[in-house]
Formats: structure tokens, sequence, C-alpha cells
């Protein structure tokens, strides 16, 4: 029977191993890895130019105006979302801290819903404008809630995907307007 | 009581598969007939104790036990019995158990149905089957476990969601499963052929029948989830391209080429390295896949809600088995004896063409796949790939593939012409222009892509009857020795015949489907009449319905052509309180040449409904041809020769050497 | 049959539209059917966020909604498909196309299938021309005495 006469090399068989290897290194790295969050391209760009009407008649809407002089957190919220709700208390705290000023953006909601659930829960917003998801295009927000850091030129710095717990606040929120304040 | 008795029975069957792993590998190193011989009754013992968890599962979610945690997360008491069996499969420890149901049930079908298979290879293959067992209940049972109990009791359960209690849906979890996890098997084998050091023509076809059933039943699976998909959500598609729709499509791919090139290895004892690679791949793409579904890794809608501590042990298991066996194929393969020399332009040439494309083909469904996850861990950016890149590379790979699928069968063992096997294929040359004129007289040069697609679904489907007529002698030889010869054909040509033929509707199907598509969408109100590719819909009125556990907006309605009604449409829209979803039914009216197809949406509030009229060519053709692929892999896998070592069938194998000899 | 399918053809191609929306809204869609057309090819382009595996034209999402009208209203003002493609991905990232950007980080992704033809190409072309070396490798002294022996040149055992 003719055969191959010149021997086989064994490196060659070595690379469908080594190959997967490699995949198995991937996956591995991938299971640390939380592929709901998207990050943000606005991250260190301008915030958008914008202007909210109010959430409470009368009083003033909430512009790209607000954002500048200081730094700022922007949180997007609605009376529909439930992360929200468990969020709400984080966000009272921090503003109890009067360490930084907190401007809600109300996501796609109805205004009497959004006000009673305003009462209910406890007012942290320096400003709160309503948006009909317009606005929220323009951040970049894809659910709620999400909470941006403005900073002083008002840069976007910094996006938090999800509701904020209490550990976020004090590793991540704090120290960056700490520093953004300097 | 019979909960404990399923959880207990799990136990059972890790003991005995542990048993199993290890026993009859020592008994065939050894030659020790009586080791050996623990293979079959262990495979037995193990699938009745799997197959008895299996069933108490499904007995608890028949009488509703919301006891378990599974059930009571899973289901509820008003769902209709049949999806509370098949709600079983719906979740991620249920379906795991399924999965080591088939596994097991693979297992028992080799012990029983091999009896053909020398008792050393068959030991080694049910041993290696049982690691993999091993693996997987302990999987189940240290971190899935569907018998886990929940007390107090739940008054009530959770339930199923919605889009899921479909009858169509209720089936192509274990459909892909006896797809994904048969293939196991063809991976046993090559690992028993790496331990033995050996591969035999002889190897390639006991091989052949599990790898063809395995392949019958995920073709049949995928187009199962394809279709149920077109004709559920109510979002048209039938393909996305979607992370867990590609886990199941490149085990199909590479078991595809699996079958070819097993066929070299039968006839002409060469590609063996490259055939027993195959082997391995196809059962860890199953492995990827199943990792990639459950882990986490991946958004899906098909995702079942991930687990970082399963993702690991998965993961642990996919490195255990494939990289145990690629290190395993790294030592052995080089020491395979390879035979057989040919052409490049041969039949073993073509196959494996075959083979360099669909692998191709598979890698580029891979790196689609993985490349968002790749590249967001090593340069932590994120994009995403959908379907337009695999259509942009995918089918430039399959339309060559399909090209070759004609002039292969053609073509002879070793050494062949080309321009003889073309010159044969006279009538396919001919009905490709054909179709391609046909089809830019009528639209245009717009339609240039669809002229190309029909152009090769006609070349194909010209092709394999120009083959099977030669095979026969049509036109050569009187009618009645033509029937005769046409009787006395191994299935297995029939079967080719009828696969090929089948790939030439796909194609034809996903031409029309993609090429000419018509929508309407429009606010209805009842009484009005609507438009769509010459057909008009009247909207008699909307129906408020109440069922077992949802509310129902459905809609009558009447389709008719040229003033002749042809059909009541019934549209609907269903909302499940119970568990705060709902589901979409589409109207569909079908000539097997179309579909007529109708969505409603909701109410506009002023009395009126948003109304989605599709017309779809030819997509029909895509579910019918896949399952005449399937058919051919059935007809395949009855064809005689698989039952090597009967001798009682002496005569007619005779008869059937004469025309393999003459092929 | 052949008429039907001629006259489908025909009606698409003046539609125009041949991938069908399957979640674009009736209240949504633009009056002029050029520019809802243009609208839907660039929404077919865009994933929904939301759902994460469908396009915006066929998602049911709020989001996805949203975006479409997003879309419609800027075709609508006047920019080019590709302007409009901008503006959302300089707001959402790459993620939100579904044909990833050729850049060189996606080298590698749109590269790979044509690279892994040619490796493959090239480890068959090998196997061929191994073959033919294989077959042409001469014989030993030994071999050759063997060969004479079978072919009955040399003397009577």
């Amino acid at each position: 029977m003719i055969g191959f006469a010149t021997p086989r090399r064994g490196w060659i068989f070595l690379l469908p191993v080594g190959l997967f290897a490699a995949l198995v290194a991937g996956f591995y790295g991938g299971l640390g890895l939380d592929t709901m969050v998207l990050p943000s391209p606005l991250i260190d760009k301008p915030a958008p130019h914008f202007t909210l009407p109010p959430l409470y008649e009368g009083r003033q809407g909430f512009s790209t105006a607000d954002l500048s002089g200081h730094v700022s957190l922007v949180n997007t919220f609605a009376s529909w979302c439930a992360p929200c709700r468990a969020e709400h208390p984080v966000l009272n705290a921090l503003a109890g801290t009067k360490r930084v000023p907190i401007y809600g953006i109300d996501y796609k909601d109805k205004p009497p819903a959004a006000q009673a659930w305003i009462a209910e829960l406890g007012d942290p917003y320096t400003k709160i404008g309503a948006d009909d998801g317009r606005i929220g295009i323009e951040w970049g927000v894809y659910g709620v809630p999400e909470t941006f850091i403005v900073d002083r030129q008002g840069r976007i710095r910094y996006k938090h995907v999800g509701p904020l717990t209490e550990a976020d606040v004090n590793a991540t929120i704090l120290p960056l307007v700490a520093r953004l304040d300097k | 009581m019979i909960d404990e008795v399923g959880h207990f029975a799990l136990v059972l069957a890790l003991c005995v598969a542990a048993l199993q792993a290890v026993v009859p590998l020592i008994g065939a190193a050894r030659g020790d007939a009586a080791l050996t011989a623990w293979a079959r009754p262990a495979a037995l013992a193990q699938f009745i104790f799997v197959a008895t968890a299996f069933f108490a599962l499904m007995h608890a979610y028949a009488v509703s036990d919301f006891s378990l945690v599974n059930v009571a997360a899973n289901s509820n008491s008003v769902k209709p019995l049949l999806y509370k069996l098949t709600g079983v499969w719906s979740n991620h420890e249920g379906s795991m158990l399924l999965w080591v149901f088939i596994l097991a049930l693979f297992g028992a079908a080799v012990a029983v149905f091999g009896r053909n298979l020398p008792p050393s290879l068959r030991a080694r293959v049910l041993a290696v089957q049982a690691m993999i067992g091993v693996g997987f209940l302990l999987f189940i049972l240290f971190t899935s476990n569907p018998f886990l109990r929940l007390y107090p009791a739940a008054a009530e359960g959770a339930g199923l969601n919605p889009i899921l209690q479909d009858r169509g849906l209720a089936f192509h979890p274990p459909m892909l499963y006896l797809g994904y996890v048969g293939f196991s098997i063809a991976f046993c084998f090559a690992i028993a052929a790496l331990i033995e050091g050996r591969v035999d023509p002889a190897w390639a076809r006991w091989v052949r029948p599990w790898t063809l059933a395995a392949w019958c039943a995920l073709t049949m699976g995928i187009a199962a989830g394809s279709w149920w998909s077109y004709y559920t959500l109510g979002w048209g598609g039938w393909w996305y391209w979607d992370p867990v729709e590609n886990a199941s499509f490149m085990p199909w791919l590479i078991g595809t080429a699996l079958l070819h090139s097993a066929i070299v290895v039968e006839k002409r004892e060469a590609l063996k390295t490259w055939t027993i690679l195959l082997a391995i791949l196809t059962f860890s793409l199953s492995l990827i896949g199943t990792f990639l579904v459950r882990s986490g890794v991946l958004t899906s809608v098909h995702a079942f809600a991930s687990d970082p501590r399963r993702g690991v042990f998965i993961l642990l298991l996919l490195s255990v088995y494939t990289g145990g066996a690629l290190l395993l194929f790294a030592w052995r393969a080089p020491q395979l004896q390879s035979g057989g020399l040919f052409a490049p332009i041969s039949r073993e040439g073509g196959l494996l063409l075959n083979n360099l494309l669909l692998t191709t083909a598979a890698a580029t469904v891979l790196l689609g796949t993985l490349y968002p996850l790749f590249l967001d861990v090593v340069a932590h950016q994120r994009v995403s790939v959908g379907p337009p890149f695999y259509t942009m590379t995918f089918v430039p790979i399959m339309v060559p593939l399909v090209v070759a699928m004609a002039v292969g069968p053609m073509l002879p063992w070793k050494r062949g012409d080309l321009a003889a096997a073309l010159g044969r294929l006279k009538l396919a040359f001919a009905v490709a222009a054909g179709a391609a004129l046909v089809t830019l007289a009528a639209m245009g040069v717009r339609s240039l892509g669809a002229a190309c697609g029909l152009a090769l679904a006609g070349w194909m489907l010209a092709a394999t009857a120009s083959e099977l007529a030669e095979r026969v002698r049509l036109f050569a030889e009187p009618l009645p020795a033509v029937l005769r010869r046409a009787l006395r054909l191994p299935r297995a040509a029939w079967g080719m015949t009828l696969a090929h033929a089948g790939m030439a509707v796909v194609v034809a199907g996903i031409t029309g489907s993609t090429a000419w598509s018509e929508q309407n969408i429009v606010d209805a109100r009842p009484g009005q009449s609507f438009e769509i590719a010459g057909y008009s819909v009247a909207f008699d009125r909307v129906n408020e319905l109440k069922g077992p556990d949802y509310t129902e907006t459905r809609a009558d309605m009447r389709l008719s052509r040229g003033g002749r009604e042809l059909a009541d449409l019934h549209p609907y829209k269903r909302f499940y309180p119970g568990e705060d979803g709902s589901a979409t039914g589409v109207a569909i009216r079908t000539n097997l040449l179309a579909d007529v197809y109708v969505v409603i949406g909701d109410p506009d509030g002023k009395g009126g409904y948003a109304l989605r009229l599709y017309y779809n060519p030819l997509v029909p053709w895509i579910w019918l041809g896949a399952a005449i692929m399937a058919l051919g892999g059935l007809v395949s896998l009855t064809d005689r020769r698989h039952r090597v070592g009967a001798p009682a069938r002496r005569a007619r194998a005779v008869a059937a050497a004469r025309i393999q000899a003459a092929e | 049959m052949i008429r039907l399918l001629l006259a489908a053809g025909a009606l698409a191609a003046i539609i125009g539209a041949t991938e069908p929306a399957y979640a674009v809204r009736p209240d949504e869609m633009l009056a002029d059917p050029a520019l809802e057309a243009r609208a839907e090819q660039v929404g077919h382009g865009l994933r929904c966020l939301v759902c994460r595996n469908q396009s915006i034209e066929d998602s049911e999402a709020d989001l996805a909604h949203d975006l479409r009208l997003l879309v419609r209203r800027r075709i609508a003002a006047g920019d080019s498909n590709a302007e409009v493609v901008a503006y959302l991905r300089s707001r959402y990232g790459d993620y939100v196309l579904l044909r990833p950007p050729f850049e060189i980080s996606t080298a590698l992704l749109w590269g790979g299938p044509a690279l892994i033809l040619l490796l493959g190409g090239a480890a068959v072309a090998r196997l061929y021309r191994r073959g033919g070396e294989a077959q042409t490798a001469p014989l030993s002294p030994d071999e050759r005495r063997r060969l004479a022996t079978v072919l009955g040149d040399g003397d009577a055992p």
C-alpha cells in the first residue's frame, strides 16, 4: 500500500490543543465581565446641549447651564422602574451629605406618577427635568437607572449603569467627586 | 417520595458511570474479557437510573409539586398539561437533566445496537461516554440540582414565559439535544480509535450511523427552532445569528464535514487524522455551545440565567474533555497510518474541498460569535457582530460549496477529469442559466443577488437529478431495467440525493425570503380592507377572549385574492398576568410557495390597531428543504451496509457489493 | 405559480424595501415612502440595546421605538444615512452597529475568514504535494532486488 514515506512532523498536531488553550483562557477572562453594561463613548466629552421642562410646574427646568461651574451628579429614574426604587435611599443619603448636587432626569414617565413616587420616597434632587426619551438618547441612556458624573467644565467623566449601592458611592462616586473638585 | 427516588437515582447513575468509565478501559487494555464485558450492562444501568431521575422530575411537573424549587420557579398549576411536561426542559436545571438523559440514552443505544462492534472498541467507546456522564452528573448534583426542596412548599408556581408555551417549541430542545449530545458518540469513537492507535475503514463504517442519527436530529432541531421563531415571535425573522443559534449551527457544519470525510476514510483509507480531529471538534463545539449558553459570557435572548459558578464548572468540563481529547490527539495521531493517495480533481478531492469550506464556514461563525468577547477581554472595547457580518463572510464561503456539491458526486475516486464531469452537467448549467435569466428579465438588474441564488439552487437540483439519472442509466436503458436499478440502489445513494436536493430547496427558500419580501404596515380599524402582494385582507372585527392563564385580543380577518376568498386569519396578542408577559400569535397562510403573514399590534387608543401585513415568498421552502435533508439522512441511516456482520443477509450483501464496485 | 413570483418581485422592486421591518408602528412611518425605506434601511443596521439581538426595526422595546423616531426625524431633516449612523454611534458607541466597523481593532474579525481559508488551502496544497513526493521516493537497493525477484527478472530461486 502506498503510504507517506516522509515522517509526519509532530508540532502541527499540537496546534489544535494550543488554539484550544487560548480559547479557554479567553473564556475564563470573559467569565469575569459583565456583558450587560455598555461603556459610554461620551466619557471625557462635553455633556450634551439640552433643556428639559421641570417635573413640577412652576419650578425651574433643568438644562446644560446648570452643569457648569461645579461637579454634578445626573441621575435618570422613573416611577415605573423597580431598581430605581431600590437605589433611591442611597441617593437620599448622598444628598444628605451635601457633597455634590444631584440632578434628576425623569425618563419617559407620567408627571403625576413621578411626583407621587418622589413624594413617597424622598427628593434628593436639586432640580428634576421631565424627559420623553429624546434627551436620554443624547446622553446615551439605554435603561434606567443610570448615573453620570459631570465635572466643572461640563464634561461627562463617569457613567454608572444600574442602581447605585452604598459601596459604589463610597468606593467610586465620592472619591471621583473629591478629585474633580480640586 | 418520588422526588427523593429521582434524586437518589442520579447519585446511583453517577456511581455506575464512574465504574463504567474505568473498568472497561482496564479490561480493553489488558484484554480481559470479563472486565470488558462490564461496559454494556453498566451503560444500560446508567440509562435506567438517569431515566428514573428524568421521569421523576417530569412527574413532579405533571402534578405541580411546588415543594421542588425548580418546579415552583418554572411552572404553575393553570398551565395545560403538555406545557407542564415540556416545562421540564425550559430551565437550566431541567434541561441539563435532559442533556444527561440523552447522553445515557445514546450510551444504552450503543450497548444494545452496537453488537457488530468489536468488544474492546465498544468497551472503550462506552467508557469515554461514561467519563462525560460523570462530569455532567457531578455538575448537576453540585450546581444545578433540579431536586432541591423548597421549604415551606410554595402554594403556586411562578410559571413559564408565555412565549415558550408552544407545541412546536416544546419539542425543539429534545431534538437539538439528540443532535448536540448525540455527537458525543462520534467523539467517543475517535478517542477509542486514538487509544487503540488504529483507524480502519470499518471504524468509519461503525461511527457513521451514530453520526448520521445525531446529524438528522440536529438538522430538525435547528429547523424547528427557526420555524418556531418565525411563526411565533412576530418579528418574522427565521435566523438572527444569535450566539445561541450559532452554538447549535457550528456543530452542524462540522458534523456535516465529518459525515463527508468519514466516507473517504471508509472508501480510501485516507484523511484519517483529519476525520478523527473532526469527530473530536464536533462534540467539542457542542460543549462550547453549552458553555456559551449557560455561563453568561454572551448576551442572548436565549441564554438561561447566568451563574459564574456554573460557568467555571462547565469551563472545567470543557477543558478536561476537549483539552484531554486534543492532547491525546497530539500524542497518538502521528502514529496513524495513512494510505490512499488521490489527485486534487477526484471524488476525494471534492470531499476534501467540502471539508475545507465547511470548516472555514464554522470557523467564521465561531470568530463572529466570540470576537466581541475576546476583544472585550483583551482590549476592553465593545463591538457587536450582527447579521451583516455573517452575510458578508459566511455566504461567500457557502456559494462555492454549493457549486462544488454538484460536481463532486460526478467525479470518480482517485483521479477524475473535470472537463468530463462538467460535460455531464450540461442540464445543470442550462437550468442555472435559465433561472438566472428569468429572474433578471422579470425583476431587472437590481435582483442580481436573487438571480444568483436561484441559479445556484437550480444548478444544485439539476445536478443531483443528473447524478441520479446517470446512476440508474435513465435514457440509456429501457424503463424496467432503470426501475430495477433504482430499487437496488443502496439507500445511502438515495440519502445523498435527497440531502443534496434538500439543500437546493433551502437555498431557493433563503433567496426568496431575503430578496422578495414585501410589507404593508397600517393603522387599521374594523371594517377596513388592505392589500399586500395582490392579496386582499379584510379586517372584520376584534374579539376579547379569556384563556386559562391569559387574556387575548383576537382579530377576525379574511384573506382573498382576485375576489375569491382563500382563508380566515386570526392574528392575536395575549397578555399573561401571572407571568407579566405577552405573546403574539401571528396569522400565517401558506400555499407552500409563499406565506402571507399578518401581525396585530397594539391598539392606538382610538379604536384602531397597528396591523402589519407581510408577504414572504419561498420562505416555507427553507424548512421543507431542511426536512428533506433530514429525510435523506434517515434514509441513509437505514442502509443495510451499516449492519456489518449480519451473516444472514449474505446474498443481498453480495449484490450490494456488486453495485458498490460499479460506483 | 411563476406569475405569482414575477408579480411579487415586480411589486417589491417598486416598493424598494426588501427587508421587512417587524416592529415599526404605522404612526412612526414617514409619509414619503423613499425616506421611509431609507429609514428602515438605516434602522436595520442599528442594534436595539434593550433586546440586544434585534435591530431597532424589529424590536418592540420602548428604546427601539424612540430610536426609530430619532432616525426618521433626522432623515426627514436631511441627514444622510451615514450621518444618522454617526449620530447614534457617537452616543452609544460601536456596540449599536450591527455591522462591526472596519478598523484596526476589527481587522482580525474581517480578515479572519479569508485568512483561515488561505491557511486551510495551503494545508490542502501541502497534502497534495507531499503525496506526490511520496509516490516518487526512490527505492532502496534491497527493495530493488525484491522488486526484480517479484517481476521475474532475476535468477530462478
